[in-house]
């Protein structure tokens, strides 16, 4: 297990884009070019975009792209050198000479009620507050670990992922709580992801799969891979694909989780997982997933980005032999058509994705890209 | 009264100047003898004073509401003949009011009970006591009658209330100690400062902000920063809203006290900011041997022609000329804080008032201004064409003067020290702390910097000083600080009395980490276990004198003995120290005797290496949480 964990760290930080051990077992799936008989309208009506993307060419602080948030018209992006923030079509970079905790922001999180923005780091966790940064790492507060790989925030409490644990910080009374393997049923404490709502908890632990808190109940609950640690899937719709959890989202009480080895869907009761042999999914290396609703969801992969409504899937991404820019759509028979583009995200690396209306931004590991819807 | 200088005193009753060019008229024919402390019948007696902080003018300028702090009470009086109508009983220790923009109802912030009180201004009563943070210090609403924003001293935050229903919708991070929040004349935007300065390195200088909310959204839009401010106070706006001016207090504690005679403890200053003058300019209100110790409250005629700042610590009311004012922040940028000649550009008056003056109001018609003179139960009334007092309203209340008033009035007046340039409070803001750290100089210029201890529930505490060198109050406020503090005369030794009664009475402000009953809660109750314990996490004996419990014992969390925590620093004199209280903790960062551990957590993740302050380097972060979640509730 180390030596996997050390790998996807690698993977993570370096933004290393092919080659892991974990989806070179993965097939690429077969896209079955369309029949010249097959009618254009056969295909699914999946969304269509304009990709625009921002490197350091043009102003972002650094190409490795860790996460990225919309705030209305402005869009945060958590990047290896710093934060930035793109308003009135300029970037801006905050690092650590204006507080910031590290110049790696590797989540993000917008407290919708204040306009707050929370920035997660390998250095500490972060308030951007009307231009004033305060912030928080484990030795001047209650922080459990200053290498926080989520946050989220409820309410009065923002909520965090770290590399030791997870922890909450109430913001009426300044009060912390950690949780971790003293007092959860959390066995592994390198805890990826968060999110939170008023009524459910979920933090990705690496390792030791999803852990559940329920808020009214005050308790935990937690929901691992029936095969354990076996990397074959022998119980497929049973539970949790696997244990490497890496980022989950939690919308319309559907539960949509992000692992290294496929990802899943949980209603409360029961399971359904995608694997890139029987879904649209282009690969089981999932770094991220945020769900639009019960049914649909974007997945961050090592090999593009992916969409899933409820029956089909499109896949938007460079070419993986000729890098050029490359639309998929797979239909519910599985039968895959490109659909002709002329714009791809800027890597298939993808690490970050936020909506904003109808487009989307995505965060990948060599730039940022802005989806324009196109009707 | 002072062989080495003038005394504030002095300094008013000859002060006939040149000012910026024109011969003015300063002080006043009702002028008291504010130098005098001849002890003539106080008594001993807690006599409730009404203690008048803020004042308000009803819409339509029928009715005037005094805010008095001590008696708990909105006092609403006949506006024209100063005629009680009706006192209105609110929360303990009421600190800010405000009136809805239609005029129906008032708002006030009670500090200490942590409500907002709602008045029904046609029936004169309370209507509603809202729950909102902690110390709310002032509440506005906004235009729309949809939010209520209440600045919370202690949760450094502004909480947006449900106007109708008082229901909390969240909080706004502010400034530390957010205090006083100002609408602009548009509405559009709030204005919050705060008391105590923002964090900044250890041994750099503060700063401080306003922050700035967007009315209709309640978000927070920007936060104007006021570089080496640490305390600034209340906002005021030119009708136009092109000039915004902020009362501040500019410490200069990075140098040694002694420079008292150079002018050297705070400047008074005003900082500017608004389309009159770009970026914010700081100017002072001080000249040589004329301070306009601690500004506090501020109004701008309605013609933008003059601004009347009351100065708590000076006892008066320094006035303005806008237009000067103006000219000079366009020509000098940043801040012209140490520049003692620079008042005399656009200061062009200074009337003597009573003591403590704080809230100020002007008529809607501009040509008398009220001032609430806070330890004196009075309200100066100015004529503003003249600057000359034109009345004094005195309100209902004892008559006779107690000690513990005197010994008030003794600790916030700047007349006791060199040319009345700091009182008590400069450092002891509201009777609290600073948040500051110091270089004394009787410890060597450069040796032993000391973080500013607050002195609630100061009684029974002794000995005082971080080195623990004086045995009493009596000794603290005394010749320690007439010697070094004031350089000045010695108080006759009735008024140092009285002092040290006000001092040793000051009650703590409740603790808002405890529950309602007393009982801990679970986080707490462990954090208390490891407070007491005997033995560390692997079972060995921990010595005595390094439980936590051993040196912070009793009920103010002081054994009243030295102690070496390890924490001596290459510009300390002796790694001894006095064992501070633990009283309200939670609230007077930063900690250690140099200030230099900016969160409770930093005395044991950072400064702790060696296990000297307590057996701590076992604990796990969980622990260390609770340890500190315990340490809240003292």
């Amino acid at each position: 297990m180390k030596a996997i964990l050390t790998i996807a760290m690698m993977v993570m930080l370096l933004g290393m884009p092919e080659g892991t051990a974990a989806q070179a077992k993965e097939a690429t799936p077969t896209v079955h070019k369309a029949a010249n008989s097959v009618a254009k309208s056969s295909i699914p009506a999946m969304p269509r975009f304009r990709f625009e993307n921002f490197t350091t060419a043009n102003g972002l602080p650094d190409d490795h792209v860790f996460s990225v948030l919309v705030d209305g018209d402005r869009i945060w992006a958590g990047t290896e050198n710093g934060l930035g923030l793109y308003e009135n079509r300029q970037w801006k970079a905050y690092t650590t000479k204006d507080g910031l905790a590290h110049r790696a922001v590797l989540s993000l999180a917008l407290d919708k009620r204040t306009g707050d923005v929370w920035a997660g780091t390998m250095g500490g966790l972060s308030r951007i507050s009307g231009g004033r940064i305060d912030t928080y790492t484990q030795l001047n507060s209650g922080l459990s670990n200053d290498v926080v790989y989520g946050v989220s925030v409820e309410g009065e409490n923002v909520w965090v992922a770290t590399a030791a644990g997870g922890c909450k910080l109430d913001l009426h009374t300044g009060q912390w709580s950690l949780f971790n393997e003293r007092n959860t049923p959390m066995v592994e404490i390198w805890v990826y992801g968060v999110a939170a709502t008023p009524t459910k908890v979920y933090y990705a632990v690496w390792g030791s799969g999803v852990l559940e808190y329920d808020q009214q109940k005050k308790i935990w609950d937690k929901y691992e891979d029936p095969d354990g640690e076996n990397e074959m899937v022998l119980f497929k719709d049973q539970g949790l694909i696997h244990e490497i959890t890496t980022s989950l989202s939690y919308v319309d009480n559907i539960l949509w989780v992000a692992t290294y080895f496929g990802d899943s869907r949980y209603d409360g009761r029961y399971w359904h997982n995608f694997l890139t042999k029987d879904s649209g999914l282009p690969s089981n290396f999932t770094n991220f997933v945020k769900g639009v609703d019960a049914n649909r969801a974007w997945f961050g992969t090592d090999k593009g980005l992916a969409y899933y409504d409820g029956v089909n899937w499109a896949v938007y991404r460079p070419s993986l032999t000729t890098g050029k820019p490359e639309m998929t759509v797979r239909d519910a028979k599985g039968t895959v058509s490109p659909v002709a583009v002329s714009t791809a995200p800027a890597h298939n690396y993808v690490l970050g994705i936020d909506f904003q209306g109808s487009d989307i931004w995505v965060a990948t590991a060599k730039g940022l890209s802005h989806g324009i819807h196109q009707p | 009264m002072n062989g080495r200088g003038h005394n504030a005193a002095f300094a008013r009753a000859s002060a006939v100047a040149l000012l910026g060019g024109a011969l003015v008229a300063i002080g006043v024919s009702s002028v008291r003898t504010v130098g005098a402390s001849v002890a003539t019948g106080r008594t001993g007696e807690r006599l409730e004073y009404a203690s008048p902080i803020e004042m308000l003018f009803s819409p339509d300028g029928t009715r005037l509401y005094v805010l008095c702090q001590e008696s708990a009470q909105v006092r609403v009086l006949d506006a024209k003949t100063h005629a009680p109508i009706k006192n209105i009983a609110v929360g303990a220790v009421p600190r800010g009011f405000s009136l809805s923009p239609r005029g129906d109802r008032l708002f006030v912030a009670n500090s200490w009970d942590d409500t907002v009180s709602v008045i029904d201004t046609k029936t004169l009563e309370v209507s509603a006591t809202w729950p909102v943070g902690a110390e709310p210090s002032s509440v506005v609403e906004d235009r729309e009658g949809k939010h209520l924003f209440v600045a919370n001293r202690i949760s450094n935050d502004v909480a947006v209330l449900d106007a109708l229903t008082g229901a909390e919708e969240k909080r706004l991070a502010a400034g530390r100690g957010a205090s006083y929040v100002t609408t602009s004349p548009d509405g559009s935007r709030l204005y919050v400062t705060h008391v105590y300065p923002n964090a900044t390195p250890h041994r750099t200088a503060p700063d401080s902000e306003i922050t700035v909310i967007d009315a209709a959204r309640a978000v927070v839009v920007d936060r104007i920063v006021l570089p080496y401010i640490a305390h600034s106070f209340h906002v005021a706006f030119s009708a136009d809203g092109r000039l915004g001016v902020v009362t501040t207090l500019h410490p200069k504690n990075l140098v040694p006290l002694a420079h008292l005679e150079h002018g050297g403890a705070f400047a008074d200053t005003l900082t500017l900011f608004g389309a009159d003058v770009g970026k914010p300019v700081e100017v002072p209100l001080d000249e040589l041997e004329l301070y306009a110790a601690r500004p506090f409250g501020i109004a701008i005629t309605p013609d933008k022609l003059r601004m009347f700042i009351t100065c708590g610590g000076s006892e008066m009311v320094t006035v303005v000329d806008i237009p000067r004012l103006i000219r000079y922040a366009r020509m000098r940028q940043g801040t012209s804080a140490q520049d003692m000649s620079a008042s005399a550009n656009y200061v062009v008056g200074r009337i003597a008032v009573g003591h403590d003056p704080r809230g100020v109001v002007l008529t809607k018609d501009g040509t008398k201004l009220l001032v609430a003179n806070r330890l004196e139960d009075t309200i100066s009334v100015i004529d503003t064409k003249s600057n000359r007092m034109a009345s004094t309203i005195s309100l209902s209340g004892p008559t006779q003067m107690s000690v513990l008033r005197h010994g008030e009035q003794t600790f916030y007046t700047a007349k006791y020290s060199f040319q009345g340039q700091i009182g008590c409070a400069n450092c002891h803001i509201d009777s609290t702390f600073d948040g500051l750290q110091w270089d004394l100089e009787p410890d060597g210029f450069g040796r032993d910097i000391v973080d500013n201890r607050p002195i609630e529930d100061v009684k029974d505490t002794e000995p005082f000083k971080w080195n623990g060198g004086n045995p009493n109050l009596p000794t603290e406020c005394g010749p320690r600080t007439e010697k070094y503090f004031w350089r000045a005369e010695n108080y006759d030794s009735l008024t140092l009395t009285d002092l040290v009664v006000y001092v040793r009475g000051l009650p703590p402000r409740p603790n808002r980490w405890r529950l309602p009953g007393g009982e801990l809660t679970a986080a707490q109750e462990r954090g208390h276990a490891l407070f007491v314990r005997e033995a560390d996490k692997f079972g060995n004996p921990i010595v005595e004198t390094n439980r936590c419990v051993y040196c912070h014992s009793g009920l103010k969390g002081t054994n009243q003995k030295s102690f070496d925590v390890g924490t001596k620093k290459m510009t300390d004199n002796s790694g001894l120290l006095d064992t501070p209280q633990l009283t309200n903790i939670a609230i007077t960062a930063p900690y250690l005797h140099d200030g230099s551990a900016p969160t409770l957590e930093q005395i044991w993740t950072v400064f702790n290496p060696q296990d000297k302050h307590g057996r701590t380097n076992d604990l796990t972060k969980d622990e260390l949480n609770d340890l500190i979640e315990y340490l809240r509730t003292r």
